[in-house]
């Protein structure tokens, strides 16, 4: 069976052995952004494109596309605040709540 | 023609595991299994199997490495005793709940503290809540049985669950029997090629192995892993009756020895099965009294009907356990039994006996004393001491 069709209303009898996933990249469909107590917001016209926030970001939550970052993945963003720490630019604040 | 030899159990599972020809084996020395991975290195250096041996730091990193090379797809076996399987507990649930194949050979030793060496099966015992198949043994020649069938058991589809093949420390893993071995060509083609649906060196499917589960996984995740131990049940009697067309030697969930008529009977797992056959003879022949014995093969998934209808009819029953629990009350077998005597609503007498921890021997006169004691409870349906030792000093 694919994962696709296993969710939180599936009976035991569909559980794959062992909770197995047959497929890659799954964690994409889990939006851990939902755990986020507070947010980063991009403030794009302070922003330099240093792209020092990307490979420092946990969840891999800042897409890069033609070398330049884009607008956060808050799907997956936990709110850690490591980008807003090392942004040498103040482009980007925390704010309270999602 | 089977081959006669005389070997040490150790020395017997070695055997196997060479003829098996495992990929991978992570093991540390642990007083009284060492040997194992002893032997099996000193036929891997000398080119008799290509088994992988991981050199590993604890047995925390022996079942660790053991369920990585499960998950990759390897066959593996890892074997250890006593205070080297509380340390691989943690790993011990993973394997399982992972539905990952493994086979442990498990030399069973008392558990710390006081630090002993001897056998009791305060180990196992302890890990019988892990999800692992455990299979014990009475003899040297019953450990080599048993772990011919432990692949087939725990790798079959219906099934894919870690088994533990068990044995007494010292008493069977050093005591040298007369045995019978099969041929190497027909081990190999009994326990077959491992060909697991999913792996993680299939390039062709990337999957993830062991991913975390939140509480509206769980308890389906486990509901499943109860319903592969159920499954075990078929399967293990499966493979004995496979075993005993190539061998003659039958097997099951447990032994019944002149227990069909008998009046008075005893349940035991392990070694002492042996010295208590001697006792149930000699006061048959002596007295014509019907005494009998129950010999535990199969430990997890627990045979709970089977075993309550081969004791619901007894006068009285006593289950010997070689191990604690600590519940201020009975053993661990002794618990399972009586409930499973409930569930048939049995009313036989019941007494639970303490006896042989830490290796304090059990002796034919011991047994004997036990049968008296169950005749006599049958009689006046008094229980003294429901939770009475054997050989303690008092």
């Amino acid at each position: 069976m694919r994962n696709e069709a296993i969710n939180e209303k599936s009976p035991w009898q569909n559980i794959t052995e062992g909770n197995q996933i047959y497929e890659p990249a799954t964690s994409r469909r889990f939006c851990t952004g939902e755990w986020r107590t507070s947010t980063p917001v991009y403030k794009k016209d302070k922003c330099r494109q240093c792209l020092l926030c990307v490979p420092v970001c946990p969840d891999s939550s800042i897409p890069v596309r033609e070398g330049r970052r884009q607008e956060f993945d808050y799907d997956h963003c936990k709110g850690c605040g490591i980008c807003e720490k090392v942004c040498p630019f103040g482009a980007i604040e925390m704010k309270e709540g999602k | 023609m089977a081959i006669r030899e005389r070997l040490s159990g150790n020395e017997a599972v070695a055997y196997a595991i060479r003829q098996i020809n495992p990929d991978v084996m992570p093991a540390f020395p642990i007083t009284p299994s060492t040997e194992i991975p002893q032997y099996v290195a000193n036929d891997m250096a000398n080119g008799k199997i290509d088994t992988e041996f991981i050199h590993v730091e604890s047995e925390h990193s022996a079942m660790s490495a053991a369920i990585g090379a499960a998950a990759a797809g390897a066959r593996v076996v890892t074997a250890t005793s006593s205070c080297g399987m509380a340390l691989m507990w943690e790993e011990l649930y993973v394997a399982a709940s992972d539905r990952l194949p493994v086979v442990l050979a498990l030399v069973n030793r008392a558990l710390s503290g006081p630090i002993n060496i001897n056998a009791d099966h305060s180990d196992s015992m302890g890990a019988r809540d892990s999800g692992w198949i455990q299979i014990y043994a009475e003899s040297n020649q019953e450990v080599y049985d048993n772990f011919l069938q432990a692949y087939p058991i725990a790798e079959h589809e219906a099934v894919r669950l870690p088994v533990m093949i068990c044995q007494d420390g010292f008493i069977t893993s050093h005591g040298v029997e007369n045995i019978l071995l099969l041929e190497d060509e027909k081990v190999r083609e009994f326990v077959g090629e491992y060909c697991p649906a999913h792996y993680l060196l299939n390039a062709d499917e990337p999957m993830a192995v062991g991913p975390y589960a939140v509480s509206a996984y769980y308890m389906e995740t486990k509901r499943a892993q109860r319903e592969a131990m159920i499954r075990a049940k078929r399967v293990i009697l499966e493979t004995a009756e496979r075993f005993a067309r190539l061998t003659g030697r039958k097997y099951g969930f447990f032994e019944e020895y002149r227990l069909e008529d008998a009046d008075y009977a005893i349940v035991i797992i392990g070694s002492a099965a042996g010295t208590c056959k001697a006792a149930v003879d000699e006061i048959r022949s002596a007295t014509g009294k019907k005494v009998g014995l129950l010999k535990i093969r199969v430990f997890r998934p627990f045979p709970e009907e089977e075993l309550a209808m081969a004791l619901r009819d007894k006068k009285a029953v006593a289950v010997l356990d070689r191990s604690e629990m600590f519940a201020a009350a009975g053993g661990p077998l002794g618990a399972e039994v009586r409930a499973a005597l409930y569930s048939v609503k049995s009313r036989t007498e019941f007494v639970n006996y303490f006896y042989g921890l830490g290796g304090r021997d059990i002796t034919v006169e011991d047994f004997k004393e036990v049968y008296r004691k169950l005749e006599e409870l049958s009689k006046t349906h008094e229980v003294r001491d429901m939770y009475a030792y054997i050989g303690l000093r008092e």
